[in-house]
């Protein structure tokens, strides 16, 4: 319930020290009220958002096929997977064997490099293709609007289509392997820093461009001395940032057959090799760290310390 | 312009040396690193197996499939898409907000400042890293094999991927807090339980608000390709519309994704707006 500002029977009162002054009691029944009156409304509003989210949630759960008590007992499978997962095959835990444990790791290290040239690969043509579209798509330089909105609605359909879903299409086209993956990887790329990097231009500064123009200078050495300058260090940045996150994405591309570590790592969670499972997790958790603290010693060398993002 | 006198290059040479005379390493890191990195690019290709007869192969029946796209068409299965597509939604709904719910304590203890010794700090954040460098898909995987095929193992990998997110994310949140509130709560004579619900709630509460809501957005995409893996929703038909080659309801199916995607993206951006106001979020 809400409470009143000051609620003090006479008694009370009397008790308090003489410096605070309390206001006459019909005064303060219309401040309490009117408290009490924008509290009750500012609550009700909430409840009523709780209670439709509270329904939307429901009805998610119907849709979902959640059922609240078999969640639990579930829970006790996924805890009891992962001790599976940490126990080898004759019964002693993971890392009292680590050679046992990490058998595979010159397989596993080749697939991993191979899914780290996937990603790097992906990203460098990703990177490409929106440098050289992103002019395009920025209000500032581009050369009309209707060719900006082309532009714009093909990045924006290259970014929201999940990249998994054009390695499935790729893996068709293309055979399987890791090349389905690489260009599933660049379209993607392509859209999201596409959008990015054209944010960037239009973020610069166009008085260099007017200096660079005023000296008699072609369209060209205006885009190189005036706008580049400007914008190059945060396109490094953002496709570093791009390149961390597609390692990630590249770990899953062998799921749908287009190379990488993925493919193994399917293999052994379907086929119930639960130490390989762990094994291979934590092959992949330590390479993201690397390349997470990598990238960002990297950023940090190149563009300072604001560069990040 | 030809009034100007022409201006003397080697006296300007002496009088800015500095600008005429980089260091050799200054003026060579940066063609350096292009051409480290084209040949990384270069190695690449080959190791990967690109040839250009492999490309426009592919590209050709690339252009077979775009054709074969066209007009979307779901035949009789619409009323199976529809569903599908709210499964979709379900999961993602579901999932992030299971794992807002959980990640929000733990958040606290992985905050400076409401947990300052770094003992408890360190390892919480470490395992909020963990769970964030294993993709959902992988995650959806290990969930399968622990619920069976279906949408409710989708709904724990979202939730499970989103904990390692959320818990970063709210701490940080409660790390921007302001200090002052707290120490008010703490004058007045509350205890650390009513520091956390009196002081740092109301600071942190809308901003966790908007990253909650930005991520059922970014879910809903998320939602839509673990299906491939066999976690239910949309993904699921769209992976076996594209093994069965069936690429009128291909196409379909992509163009119900970005319609769902570009409605829910509408919608919290507004609720987004109503709650937090102009402020940007994540």
């Amino acid at each position: 319930m809400a409470r009143p500002f000051f609620e003090f029977g006479p008694g009370q009162n009397a008790a308090m020290t003489s410096a605070v002054s309390i206001l006459p009691g019909a005064q303060l029944a219309v401040l309490n009220a009117a408290y009490r009156a924008a509290v009750a409304r500012k609550r009700l509003r909430l409840a009523l958002a709780a209670a439709a989210f509270l329904a939307a949630l429901v009805v998610a759960a119907l849709g979902a096929e959640v059922n609240l008590r078999t969640l639990f007992t579930y829970f006790g499978n996924f805890i009891s997977y992962f001790d599976r997962i940490l126990t080898l095959e004759d019964g002693t835990r993971v890392w009292s064997n680590p050679a046992e444990w990490f058998w595979g790791w010159r397989k596993w290290l080749w697939m991993l490099a191979e899914t780290i040239l996937i990603s790097y690969v992906g990203t460098m043509i990703g990177a490409v293709l929106a440098f050289a579209l992103n002019f395009f798509a920025a209000q500032n330089t581009s050369p009309a609007p209707w060719l900006r909105f082309v532009i714009r609605r093909l990045l924006e359909f290259a970014r929201t289509v999940p990249g998994i879903v054009f390695a499935l299409i790729f893996v068709i086209a293309f055979g399987l392997g890791p090349m389905a993956g690489v260009l599933a990887i660049a379209i993607h790329s392509t859209g999201a820093l596409g959008k990015l990097f054209s944010e960037i231009v239009e973020n610069a500064d166009m008085k260099p461009v007017e200096g660079v123009r005023s000296t008699g200078a072609s369209w060209l050495s205006c885009m190189r001395f005036a706008v580049l300058p400007q914008v190059a260090a945060g396109y490094a940045s953002y496709a570093l940032l791009r390149f961390e996150i597609n390692v990630r994405e590249a770990s899953v591309m062998g799921f749908v057959g287009a190379g990488g570590i993925g493919q193994e790592l399917v293999v052994a969670i379907r086929k119930f090799y639960y130490s390989d499972v762990s094994a291979i997790l934590v092959t992949i958790i330590v390479t993201v760290f690397i390349i997470d603290i990598a990238t960002g010693w990297l950023r940090g060398r190149l563009f300072g310390g604001d560069a990040r993002a | 312009m030809s009034q100007l006198p022409k201006p003397d290059r080697e006296q300007l040479r002496a009088k800015y040396p500095e600008m005429f005379d980089r260091p050799a390493p200054s003026r060579l890191a940066t063609p350096a690193m292009i051409v480290a990195a084209f040949a990384v690019f270069i190695f690449g290709l080959v190791d990967l197996d690109f040839s250009p007869a492999k490309l426009f192969a592919g590209l050709n029946q690339l252009g077979w499939i775009t054709l074969m796209m066209i007009p979307p068409d779901p035949g009789a299965s619409l009323p199976a898409y529809l569903s599908a597509l709210g499964e979709t939604l379900s999961i993602a709904l579901l999932g992030t907000t299971i794992a807002a719910v959980v990640a929000l304590p733990f958040s606290l203890l992985a905050a400076r400042n409401v947990i300052p010794s770094g003992w408890l700090r360190f390892p919480v954040r470490r395992a909020f890293d963990s769970i964030r460098g294993v993709d959902t898909l992988i995650w959806a995987l290990v969930w399968i094999n622990v619920v069976g095929l279906g949408p409710f193992a989708g709904v724990l990998a979202i939730a499970l991927s989103d904990f390692g997110a959320f818990g970063k994310l709210f701490s940080e949140a409660i790390e921007a807090a302001d200090r002052k509130q707290v120490e008010g709560i703490r004058a007045s004579g509350g205890n650390a339980l009513h520091e956390i619900r009196f002081g740092l709630m109301p600071q942190v509460l809308p901003v966790i608000a908007g990253q909650v809501l930005y991520f059922i957005e970014s879910n809903t995409r998320s939602a839509t390709i673990i299906g491939i893996v066999g976690a239910g929703g949309i993904g699921l038909q769209l992976a076996e519309q594209i093994r069965v080659l069936e690429w009128q309801k291909v196409s379909f199916l992509i163009l119900m994704i970005l319609v769902a995607v570009a409605a829910i993206d509408w919608i919290s951006g507004k609720l987004r707006f109503a709650i937090i106001g102009q402020r940007a979020v994540a």
